[in-house]
């Protein structure tokens, strides 16, 4: 079974084992609009709670996007070099932005659930 | 400036029951976007948008054309009846105060479109220098609709087909669909199409009637922006300001030539001698090598030392890619030269492009 988790900043990450993996929620997709580039970490690349680690970048304007959790950088989405758009389409599937080693599960309990997320935007 | 409670033009009404996100813009409740700017923009080059652009400033200036002509660039006394110019209101120095669009789209007066946010400034300026040789009334019980793209003159032959026997740069008065409007040729987006000018009070109605053909689709100023980045149009306040002369931004063209050969116009030794010698920087537009996009304020690098700054930037959906203008030193102000915009802290390859990005298909004339 595998869980996600949100954060106030609207990214989520599903927790697979000892890793995540994080992107932007569909909310977040929609406010930004058309995404046209993303720039992503570089694998082996260490972050802590918090810190920007990416960017989105929309017709409109560009947008940070932070570590949910502290950890290391194990795997990028390269697809969405080509196709940025898949953050649009499938904010939670295929527009998926990294997978983290998560140095520190403790740090999952201060996210959201599900149903706190659905309160926190509406 | 903060604490001032925003305006609202005779549209506001209808963007919201449109669906509309409405962000504040010069003083102005505006709508950034409706559907979404990707397919605004789009929609705007294949068939017609519909702008509210009511928070421009819109004057009517009688008396001695000359007065105005003393502090703007262009040859009023060559600007027939029925014509438009596009010229920059010049301060002392030849630094630009505004762009501006004016036109005699009747004999006896002069109309003027300014920008929203420095319209304030402009018209007390031009009051100023004025004194008593031209009025200047400002017309805010109008408001001002641009309908653009390549099937803006098909929407016209339903609702004023007269309109659609202007070209390029023409203005005047027209009955369109009962309403009392005037008409200019032209617009901010590379395209041909119309700026109406109507009553604030019929505002609502005459854009019910052009979003009620179904070629029409309301457009935010998100594309708004995108759609005159790619037309290499310059925003007043980013690409142009006071510290900028004609002559850096690229606009030497607007500078009437019976102007120059008279140097009549403000800041006319300055120009004249930039226009001679040429300036330090340049305008120049930039195409990036790879897709991301150098915003507004990107350093401009040349050989690893700073050489300009990205005034304007973003994605181009037309272009199919990022473009931005900005300055950069005279010598490397050649197509060809490659640069760095420095995005982030990362040096992204672009090359110095001639403009428009997006190829003009204004009408002027079958």
């Amino acid at each position: 079974m595998s869980e996600t988790r949100y954060t106030k900043d609207h990214e989520w990450i599903r927790i697979e084992g000892e890793e995540g993996v994080m992107g932007i929620t569909s909310y977040a997709a929609d406010q930004l609009g058309d995404v046209v580039f993303v720039e992503l970490p570089e694998v082996g690349k260490s972050f802590k709670q918090g810190d920007e680690m990416a960017v989105v970048e929309s017709v409109k304007a560009a947008s940070e996007v932070y570590a949910p959790v502290s950890g290391e950088i194990v795997a990028v989405n390269d697809a969405l070099d080509g196709e940025p758009g898949k953050v649009n389409e499938a904010p939670d599937a295929d527009g998926w932005f990294v997978k983290i080693k998560i140095a520190d599960k403790g740090e999952l309990e201060g996210l959201m659930d599900e149903a706190a997320y659905k309160a926190h935007v509406e | 400036m903060a604490d001032q409670p925003l305006h609202r033009t005779p549209l506001f009404d209808l963007h919201v029951e449109l669906g509309a996100k409405m962000v504040p813009f010069a003083g102005y409740e505006m709508p950034v976007q409706f559907e979404g700017v990707m397919g605004e923009h789009n929609h705007t080059r294949e068939k017609a948008g519909l702008f509210d652009v009511s928070h421009m400033g819109q004057a009517r200036v009688t008396g001695e054309a000359g007065a105005l002509e003393a502090l703007i660039t262009a040859d009023l006394s060559a600007l027939e009846t029925g014509q438009q110019k596009y010229t920059l209101l010049l301060n002392d120095e030849g630094g630009i105060m505004d762009d501006l669009m004016v036109s005699r789209p009747e004999e006896d007066f002069l109309f003027l479109v300014v920008n929203a946010a420095v319209k304030g400034q402009d018209f007390a300026h031009m009051r100023d220098r004025f004194g008593r040789r031209a009025e200047l009334i400002e017309l805010d019980d109008r408001a001002l609709l641009a309908l653009q793209g390549p099937m803006a003159k098909d929407v016209m032959t339903e609702l004023c087909p007269q309109a659609n026997g202007m070209t390029f740069m023409t203005a005047g008065r027209f009955d369109m669909a009962g309403h009392d409007v005037f008409i200019s040729r032209s617009g901010y987006t590379g395209e041909d199409g119309f700026e109406i000018s109507v009553s604030a009070a019929e505002a609502d109605a005459l854009a019910r009637k052009l979003l009620a053909d179904e070629r029409v689709a309301p457009i935010g100023l998100g594309a708004r922006d995108s759609l005159r980045l790619e037309a290499g149009l310059c925003l007043y306040g980013h690409d142009m300001d006071e510290t900028t002369t004609p002559v850096e931004a690229g606009l030497t063209w607007a500078v009437a030539k019976s102007r120059r050969e008279r140097a009549d116009f403000p800041g006319a030794r300055r120009i004249l001698k930039q226009i001679e010698d040429k300036p330090e920087k340049n305008r120049v537009g930039l195409a990036l090598k790879d897709r991301a996009p150098a915003r507004e304020g990107t350093e401009i690098h040349h050989e690893g030392e700073p050489v300009g700054v990205v005034t304007s930037g973003g994605f181009g959906p037309t272009v199919g890619g990022p473009i931005a203008m900005g300055y950069v030193r005279t010598d490397l102000a050649v197509p060809g030269t490659s640069v760095d915009l420095m995005v982030r802290g990362k040096a992204r390859e672009a090359e110095v492009v001639k403009t428009p990005f997006s190829a003009h298909r204004f009408f002027r004339g079958s």
